[in-house]
């Protein structure tokens, strides 16, 4: 099961629902929304914290609290990432 | 002349809210403090046409009326409240053309309460490197406002904006969104409970209990029994809200707001592959926190010296020209000495949050925030914690004021205990003397000052026992908080001069008013009870008089000896004498004790103290130097000033919980004694211990 937290540097994902009770009004409210397209920027040592753009809002979120929001992968072009 | 009317500034935080604030305002306006809680509080007066004032209101910014802390309630508290006289008569939300869609949440939020609502587009002056268009008409008409796009950058743009408060009565207070349509059975019933009543603010007031804060509800009776419904429930309910009026948002902006992302100009993105990057990104923080280091106290030197030398020959000249007298004497030895010992920590002050207020403005401190959460974490700190623990060599106050923005309550509470083992200003002196004193002046290696490396090693000591200390909080605290943690990466901007002005000049007046006023209330203090004293004390001339009759000294040695026997038996003195035997073990003598007696209040005191007490007649930091060299221990006849003691001083001041008002802040910030006591007891108990180990060790 992906979350934000399996989103590799430059991978991007759409998010699913998540539950109320552990994700916080909050991001939702900073534009991290069900249904929107979370890129992954950049992230800090040890991949945490993690820096993300979604629906044009760049943000900053702990890993424990990306482990919490599932998306599904997009899949890239082959040519931008032979892994997939 | 027509009646005042209210303006509340309102919008998200990065929004140029403040810089839109002070263009309408100018220097027309007072920072105060909501009552009650330490919530910062703008207010100005902005001239609009034909002589009409409006009052406006900046509000701390907010993501959404959900509040999550305490500057967030302070919005919703006000927009909930009729009666407040601050409630506005029109509501003006700040958005940022870049983040327009996210700021249009709170917009829309602000509008279906029925106030009326002008949207302010600020930043239009990065549209074109953006590549964004807008059009505003055909917003106006799908949001059913005026809009006001300006550059608070390039003063474009406030004539209209000032033109649409004037005339705030023409516009619609349609709400955005149908708030029976988050869930028409829950609000059918809402509304036939409370016909008379806005079921959005209803709705609000439900809820806020859920995030934070408790409003006062007594004019909503009944209210209580909406709350059936599960908190998770509600919470549910709060997102459908949310999700709800980012469609109607989404709808709105696909028809008005064009972006052309080939077109735009990415610089955040290069400048964050630098300055966020896994090693650079560290190699720059610290290169930043030299560089301020090096203005604390390199370059405030200057300034500093001015002040300190003129208010001692500001004493000196008061003490020759007025009248002399108990009146001049508090005047020239307790007044202006006290007014000096504030003054003089302006230009650190202002150095520091000048650099603050910079690295806030140009985007930077959320990316030092980015870098620095895993490391403070490890610790039970945040990397938001950073921006105190860095303030707090400044003063401890500002600095616990700024863990406003921590979520996490245990490591907000872990980062408020902490904070003041950072050295503060107020240590500098105390450190700059007696390593003056104990510490050889001898170079290490050749070009190392030993006294410059004391000093660095004293600012180290303090950033590892917060850092050590919080860890040990980490570990003992039983709080259960949710851990939480969401910061916006901002745009970098080139920061607005008129803003870090502004901010310099409001925290460095708050900080002389503040803690200025104790420090002079004690030196009032210190200079009476040094000045008064029961029995011998008034006897002092005839008793010194007659002991020295034999031998023959000047009258000067004699007025010196007279002076020495008063504060012996003043009342400080008796204080200084009762203590001394819980301050003997750690090498110090009473005239020490009562140092650090006063230094219970503010330790800046602390040199102003035994200048009083030395009889030296002004503060100049070398006669002072001179006097302590000379100072010998009455027991072994050697300088009372040696290594060991100075060590023993040292440390118990980088450890000793010395400053009311700090006391009084956390207070405050944790709103129980509880917290501050325990701060007292325990940095006070490792204070002396070590004091106590290092002066047994060494002497």
């Amino acid at each position: 099961m992906a979350t934000i937290a399996s989103l590799k540097q430059g991978q991007r994902g759409i998010i699913k629902e998540f539950s109320v009770d552990v994700v916080p009004l909050k991001l939702l409210e900073m534009g991290c929304l069900p249904g929107n397209e979370v890129a992954l920027v950049q992230t800090a040592p040890f991949q945490d914290p993690m820096y993300l753009t979604v629906n044009g809002a760049h943000l900053a979120i702990r890993k424990e609290t990306a482990a919490q929001i599932e998306i599904e992968i997009i899949k890239q072009d082959l040519s931008t990432s032979p892994n997939i | 002349m027509a009646k005042q009317f209210n303006v509340a500034l309102i919008g998200n935080p990065n929004t140029g809210k403040t810089s839109v604030f002070n263009r309408l305002t100018g220097l027309n306006q007072q920072v105060g403090n909501y009552p009650g809680i330490t919530v910062e509080k703008k207010q100005g007066i902005c001239r609009l046409d034909r002589g009409v004032k409006a009052h406006v209101l900046d509000l701390p910014g907010t993501y959404s009326l959900n509040a999550s802390s305490l500057d967030e309630n302070v919005v919703i508290e006000l927009l909930l409240n009729k009666n407040d006289k601050d409630f506005p008569d029109v509501a003006v939300v700040v958005t940022d053309i870049e983040n327009l869609k996210r700021n249009l949440l709170l917009f829309t939020q602000i509008k279906d309460l029925g106030i009326p609502t002008i949207l302010v587009i600020n930043m239009a002056d990065r549209m074109k490197r953006k590549a964004i268009t807008v059009d505003i008409a055909a917003l106006e008409l799908r949001l059913e406002t005026k809009i006001a796009l300006i550059s608070s950058r390039e003063n474009k743009g406030f004539e209209a904006l000032k033109k649409l408060i004037t005339n705030y009565k023409r516009l619609s207070v349609t709400p955005c969104l149908n708030a029976s349509s988050i869930a028409p059975e829950y609000f059918d019933r809402l509304r036939k409970t409370f016909p008379n009543q806005d079921i959005y603010k209803l709705w609000l007031v439900i809820t806020q209990d859920v995030n934070f804060g408790k409003l006062d509800r007594n004019q909503l009776k009944g209210v209580t029994s909406f709350k059936t419904e599960s908190i998770s429930n509600l919470k549910r309910l709060q997102q459908k809200e949310t999700i709800k009026r980012y469609q109607f948002i989404n709808q709105v902006l696909k028809e008005t707001l064009l972006v052309d992302k080939e077109n735009a100009k990415d610089l955040r993105g290069k400048l964050d592959r630098v300055l966020m990057h896994t090693f650079w990104g560290y190699v720059i923080f610290l290169g930043v926190l030299l560089l301020i280091f090096q203005a604390i106290f390199d370059w405030s030197s200057y300034p500093m010296d001015f002040i300190d030398s003129t208010f001692a020959s500001l004493g000196e000249w008061a003490k020759n020209t007025l009248p002399a007298g108990d009146f001049t004497n508090l005047i020239a030895e307790g007044i202006i000495p006290g007014l000096g010992g504030i003054i003089i920590f302006i230009p650190q002050i202002a150095f520091l949050f000048f650099f603050i207020s910079i690295l806030e403005e140009s985007g930077y401190m959320s990316r030092v925030v980015f870098l620095m959460d895993r490391v403070m974490r490890r610790f039970g700190l945040s990397g938001k914690s950073v921006v105190p623990l860095i303030a707090g060599t400044a003063c401890a106050i500002p600095a616990i004021m700024a863990t406003r923005n921590i979520e996490n309550w245990k490591e907000r509470l872990i980062t408020i205990l902490v904070t003041p083992f950072t050295t503060c200003s107020a240590r500098l002196p105390v450190y700059l003397i007696i390593i003056a004193l104990v510490i050889p002046d001898q170079r290490v290696l050749g070009i190392f000052s030993l006294q410059a490396l004391t000093l660095m090693f004293m600012y180290l000591l303090g950033f590892g026992a917060a850092i050590i200390s919080a860890w040990m909080l980490d570990k003992v605290l039983q709080i259960r908080s949710k851990t939480f943690f969401v910061i916006e990466m901002p745009n970098y901007k080139l920061p607005l001069f008129k803003n870090v002005g502004i901010t310099v000049v409001e925290k460095t007046k708050s900080f002389v008013l503040g803690a200025g006023k104790i420090i002079l209330a004690i030196s009032i203090i210190l200079w009476v009870l040094a000045s008064y004293g029961p029995g011998d004390f008034n006897n002092a001339a005839t008793i010194v008089q007659r002991e020295n009759l034999e031998t023959s000294i000047s009258q000067n040695q004699l007025e010196t000896k007279i002076a020495a026997f008063k504060l012996e038996h003043s009342y400080i003195g008796h204080a200084g004498k009762f203590i001394e035997p819980a301050v003997r073990p750690l090498g110090y003598d009473w005239k020490i004790g009562i140092a650090l007696i006063s230094s219970f209040a503010a330790r800046e005191v602390f040199v102003g103290t035994l200048a009083t007490i030395y009889s030296v007649g002004n503060d100049d930091v070398e006669t002072i130097k001179n006097r302590m060299a000379a100072e010998t221990n009455v027991k072994t006849g050697k300088p009372l000033f040696n290594f060991a003691s100075g060590v023993s001083l040292l440390l118990f001041y980088a450890f000793a919980m010395q400053c009311m008002s700090t006391l009084a802040v956390v207070k405050r910030e944790t709103n129980s004694w509880k917290w501050p006591l325990w701060q007292l007891i325990i940095m006070t108990a490792i204070a002396y211990i070590t004091a106590l180990g290092a002066y047994q060790w060494f002497k």
